[in-house]
């Protein structure tokens, strides 16, 4: 075989390798999709969610300084890294959170109050509530375009047993925060926190507040 | 043919188009373009686009005219030869009258421009010191809004109405509006064109704009200042209704928000909180 043949195998070999690795990063980019959470129907056609709530995600996670939401089960087990929650149409949605993480505050105290879950009240420690004090939030659930909007308490600044990182045990200093909301027709709507939670970031705006898989994500009502 | 009959040419078939083209853009095209007739702003910014179309509908299809005129006029017929154009010269004559046309137009503009914005502020946001708020509206005093923004939404605080806060914006009908935009963290822009209101939200800033509302309406409102991740979805649907079914709405609002409207800093021209624990 001549140097000249060689060549051209080596040429064409090469852009044939290369059109392979361009074809798979983009297959792959295309099929992508962030992992989800479905909620869990129960009797009666309540949809359940849990989320856990956290100062820092897992030490394993590409960011384990971040804050971030969780999905968990029932019992605060089976913590699952996804912002992207699965809800039905047309139904009632209960939502549990095992909040972990301690008080940032709001830049706007209106959003203390809860606004758009059924009886406009939510459920701290198992007692119902309405608005928390602007100082004492930690996150926000709010879905803007469902007009659901729930504080969710931080842990006191000196809470004796608080969470490192996710996942966190219920062990640990936490509040158990619920609420009920009603979905309406099938979408993709964005949902988000409201304070300002960002450790290390100036006055709390970046990182996880501006990434999608921590502070926020999305509700896909189907 | 000589250059000055290919002038005289060109710009007969210039001013037939100008004629014919002009009115159906000033009349037909301008009217139809938004942001249309929901308010005084609005309706104002729609003349001020006709004024524009108008004056330069004739320019650019001189240009066209031009432009079409040399491709078949002087276009090389003998596609074997060789020769090069003819030398281009300059002309003090067409430069001068050119020159002459345009300064005339920019000045116009600018004196338009001027009058226009003075007379009413033309929906803009004008800063803590407006000096171009509506002279005599037939509304009376108007009505103050405080727009605040936050990543990422819009809230809307009413100092009139006890200062209470709302997530979601209603306006009565024929009323002058005083909006006081501003923001608690970052730069956002609100922006709602039905109305012809645009304005930045600036933390520690007081910006006003105005606007006289006619007739009941929906409204969008965006947000118009790349302000982080979910900037793409702060948008509202906001509504002018009839002076008594905003009576009825903010009534109702006060009453839903009395809770939030306790945990409220008294109402302020501007918020610009302290970062609090992690936060700074």
């Amino acid at each position: 075989m001549g140097s000249l043949t060689k060549r051209i195998i080596g040429v064409l070999a090469g852009v044939v390798l290369f059109g392979v690795l361009v074809g798979l990063y983009v297959g792959l980019y295309l099929t992508s999709q962030p992992g989800s959470a479905t909620a869990q129907t129960a009797s009666g056609g309540v949809a359940n969610l849990y989320f856990g709530t956290v100062a820092a995600s897992e030490t394993s996670d590409a960011h384990p300084t971040w804050v971030s939401y969780y999905a968990t089960d029932a019992h605060d087990g089976n913590w699952r890294h996804v912002t992207t929650y699965i809800v039905p149409a047309h139904s009632l949605v209960h939502v549990t959170v095992f909040q972990f993480d301690g008080q940032s505050g709001l830049r706007n105290p209106f959003i203390g109050q809860a606004t758009g879950t059924v009886g406009n009240i939510f459920m701290l420690d198992g007692k119902p509530t309405q608005t928390i004090g602007p100082d004492t939030a930690s996150h926000v659930f709010a879905i803007p375009e469902l007009g659901v909007s729930v504080p969710l308490e931080g842990i006191a600044d000196d809470a004796k047993n608080p969470c490192a990182n996710a996942p966190c045990p219920l062990s640990t200093d936490h509040h158990t925060i619920s609420f009920t909301f009603r979905t309406g027709a099938r979408g993709v709507y964005r949902w988000q926190c409201f304070v300002p939670c960002a450790a290390g970031f100036i006055q709390g705006f970046g990182g996880p507040m501006q990434t999608v898989g921590y502070m926020g994500g999305f509700i896909k009502v189907v | 043919m000589t250059s000055r009959d290919h002038l005289r040419r060109m710009l007969f078939i210039w001013l037939v188009s100008a004629v014919v083209l002009t009115p159906l853009v000033v009349f037909v095209f301008a009217p139809i373009v938004p942001p249309g007739q929901g308010t005084v702003q609005s309706s104002g910014q729609v003349l001020d686009n006709t004024m524009l179309f108008g004056l330069s509908a004739p320019v650019a299809l001189f240009v066209l005219v031009y432009f079409g005129y040399a491709l078949i006029a002087f276009r090389e017929r003998d596609l074997s030869s060789t020769l090069e154009g003819a030398p281009i010269r300059g002309h003090a004559g067409i430069q001068t009258t050119w020159v002459a046309i345009t300064t005339v137009i920019v000045l116009f503009l600018a004196v338009y421009a001027s009058y226009r914005m003075l007379a009413d502020g033309v929906g803009a946001g004008q800063g803590p010191n407006p000096i171009a708020a509506p002279s005599n509206p037939a509304s009376g005093p108007p009505l103050q809004i405080q727009v605040i923004g936050q990543q990422w939404a819009f809230t809307y605080r009413f100092p009139g109405y006890g200062g209470v806060e709302t997530p979601h914006l209603e306006l009565p009908a024929n009323r002058l509006i005083e909006f006081h935009v501003t923001s608690v963290d970052v730069i956002h822009s609100f922006w709602a064109y039905q109305l012809g209101v645009k304005a930045d939200a600036n933390p520690g800033v007081d910006n006003i704009a105005y606007v006289e509302t006619r007739k009941p309406l929906s409204f969008d409102i965006h947000c118009v200042e790349l302000c982080g991740v979910w900037h793409g979805y702060m948008y509202d649907t906001g509504k002018v209704v009839s002076g008594s079914d905003f009576a009825s709405w903010i009534a109702a609002q006060q009453r839903t928000f009395a809770p939030a409207t306790k945990l409220l800093d008294p109402y302020s021209k501007t918020y610009f909180p302290d970062p609090q624990r992690r936060g700074g």
